[in-house]
């Protein structure tokens, strides 16, 4: 049983930076302890968006990021035994590891052998009648709509049992993000069901380290009160965690950021409920007797976490088709621009009702606390009639043209506004709406499979 | 000791995430003293007032003194969610920073940390 695993984290969101994985292969090539790299590059909008492009195309459907986080450091992961777990499959898991194979060939490294762990996609093993059946958590009604992915949020065994069979990358879709950690310290501690307090410890380990540089001083700065060196240059997280269950976070030499108590307790509570009881397929971790204590320049050890029963039921995300979103800003400055605005954001309104188009449209003042009210509320801030001001308006509407239409009437103020519109801006998206059901474990387990490529 | 409303900006730093369509914002005092003050000041209910206008229904709140931490979750606050709000900011990220804002408490000078800006509103 290993002392030590090294667990890094090369990005935290579909889109993070491509080279930030690069100084933790360099801190790794020097490591001779077991090491990691995970990469959590899958939201739940995400995967919706991906099951369009599989349906489109069968070899598509995997993270169209893929190439930019694989190619700068395969080479060098394979060469030094780093192994990659990610989720960088999305909807389609056997086509991502199929890329990744390509792209070997194509930088002539030693062939890698790719664990693929399927079965998260409900649509393929239940009908649509059985999954709006299942108890919604959280989330809209859909019983109306069609679903355009569901997809099971699996545990960390899968990943633990594809490493067992040897596998140097582990290429899994929906699964809960800590488990990108938990399953490489399942798989080299030989960790147990009923090993709960170091399952929790696990889980508290990858979830501090599934969104990347914001346990590492990103996403933390606020000048003159919390301070943070360098931060364009910020590295990425590493967990060096030990058989008791503790650990160390830090980050790569030589780079920017800042590992303190603080930046790991911000973390810790991020998208965190009830801290005693933090759910995961595998474990119900408990963060609440946590202690973080100093252990050298930004190095901070992490232990007491605990560990309870798993939940029985697993958690799913459903997507369904949700019209299209309009959205569209023109500014107003200078003297008495913020009447001017506010003249604006009405006249939408009032155009809104005058063309028929139901549904809510929200305006908002930029400049005037636009993402804490709405026009209509009154701000808490102080605002000068005189200043920088631009009006968002924004709806969603069953149809394309309709959200198109609340746009032009953006775009009309040119001509037809207050005094001095400009810089009008305005798009139309379309949207996919997400609830959470929660379902049997009996139907998931039999479905979940571990490929070898 | 003079005492000013202050923000509680002043003593407490936060961060917010999203849960469909739940925002969770924590809450975490730089210091011990800090600590006491918003263990004791920042209710549920105030934090329940701050968010009212955008929707909240029930706040729970939760509390991890080792970590100086307190961890609000707000339901219904934010506008359907990440996938279905209206708002400009869909995830609510920024709305840590309303709570920083909004929360405002009598504070002295001998609460805030070495070098806080807000040592320039204290005349004395």
């Amino acid at each position: 049983m290993p002392k030590k695993v090294f667990i890094g984290c090369g990005a935290g969101f579909s889109g993070d930076r491509f080279d930030a994985s690069i100084p933790i292969v360099k801190e790794f090539r020097n490591i001779s302890d077991p090491k990691y790299l995970m990469f959590e590059v899958l939201a739940e909008r995400t995967l919706a968006i991906a099951q369009q492009y599989r349906i489109k195309n069968p070899d598509e459907g995997y993270s169209p990021f893929l190439d930019s986080y694989i190619k700068p450091i395969i080479d060098d992961c394979l060469k030094h035994n780093i192994k990659i777990i990610s989720n960088i499959g999305a909807a389609n898991p056997l086509g991502a590891a199929k890329r990744i194979l390509e792209i070997a060939k194509e930088q002539k490294t030693k062939k890698p052998k790719i664990g693929v762990v399927v079965g998260d996609d409900l649509l393929e093993y239940m009908t649509n009648e059985e999954i709006l059946e299942s108890p919604t958590m959280e989330g809209l009604d859909f019983s109306n709509n069609q679903i355009t992915a569901a997809n099971v949020y699996l545990g960390a065994k899968p990943i633990a049992e594809a490493l067992s069979k040897e596998a140097d990358i582990v290429v899994v879709g929906r699964t809960v993000d800590s488990a990108l950690a938990l399953g490489p310290l399942i798989y080299e501690y030989n960790w147990k069901n009923e090993d709960l307090d170091l399952l929790g410890s696990g889980t508290i380990c990858g979830h501090l380290l599934e969104c990347g540089a914001q346990v590492t001083g990103a996403y933390f700065a606020d000048p003159g009160f919390k301070d943070v060196p360098n931060l364009a240059k910020v590295g990425f997280p590493i967990a060096e965690f030990y058989q008791d269950g503790s650990f160390v976070i830090t980050k790569p030499k030589d780079t920017g950021g800042l590992v303190s108590k603080a930046t790991i307790t911000e973390q810790l509570l991020y998208e965190t409920h009830d801290p005693s009881n933090y759910l995961v397929p595998d474990v119900t971790a408990d963060m609440s007797e946590l202690i973080l204590e100093d252990n050298g320049e930004n190095r901070i050890l992490v232990k007491g976490g605990r560990g309870k029963k798993a939940p029985q039921k697993l958690k799913a995300t459903i997507c369904c088709d949700n019209g299209f979103m309009g959205e569209a800003e023109i500014s107003y400055a200078g003297p008495n621009a913020l009447a001017r605005a506010k003249l604006a954001g009405e006249v939408i309104s009032e155009r809104i009702q005058i063309l028929g188009l139901q549904g809510q449209l929200r305006v908002e003042i930029i400049g005037g606390g636009s993402v804490h009210f709405s026009m209509d509320e009154a701000s808490s801030y102080e605002l000068p009639n005189d200043g920088d001001y631009r009006v968002r308006t924004s709806a969603i509407y069953p149809k394309r043209y309709q959200a198109q239409q609340m746009v032009d009437e953006v775009m009309s103020l040119y001509c037809c506004g207050p005094a001095a519109g400009g810089g009008g801006r305005g798009y139309v998206t379309p949207q996919s709406s997400t609830a959470s059901i929660l379902v049997n474990r009996e139907i998931v387990s039999p479905n979940v499979q571990i490929k070898i490529l | 000791m003079t005492k000013l409303n202050l923000p509680i900006h002043s003593i407490a730093h936060a961060r917010a995430g999203d849960k469909g369509d739940v925002s969770n914002i924590s809450l975490i005092a730089y210091l011990d003293s800090g600590w006491r003050i918003i263990e004791k000041s920042a209710t549920k209910e105030k934090v329940l007032e701050i968010f009212k206008h955008m929707g909240a229904t029930k706040v729970d709140r939760y509390e991890l003194p080792k970590l100086r931490a307190l961890n609000f979750v707000i339901h219904s606050a934010l506008g359907g969610g990440v996938n279905s709000s209206l708002r400009l900011d869909r995830h609510g990220k920024t709305l840590s920073s309303h709570l920083l804002h909004e929360l405002k408490l009598p504070i002295s000078k001998d609460l805030l940390p070495i070098n806080s800006p807000y040592l320039k509103k204290f005349k004395d």
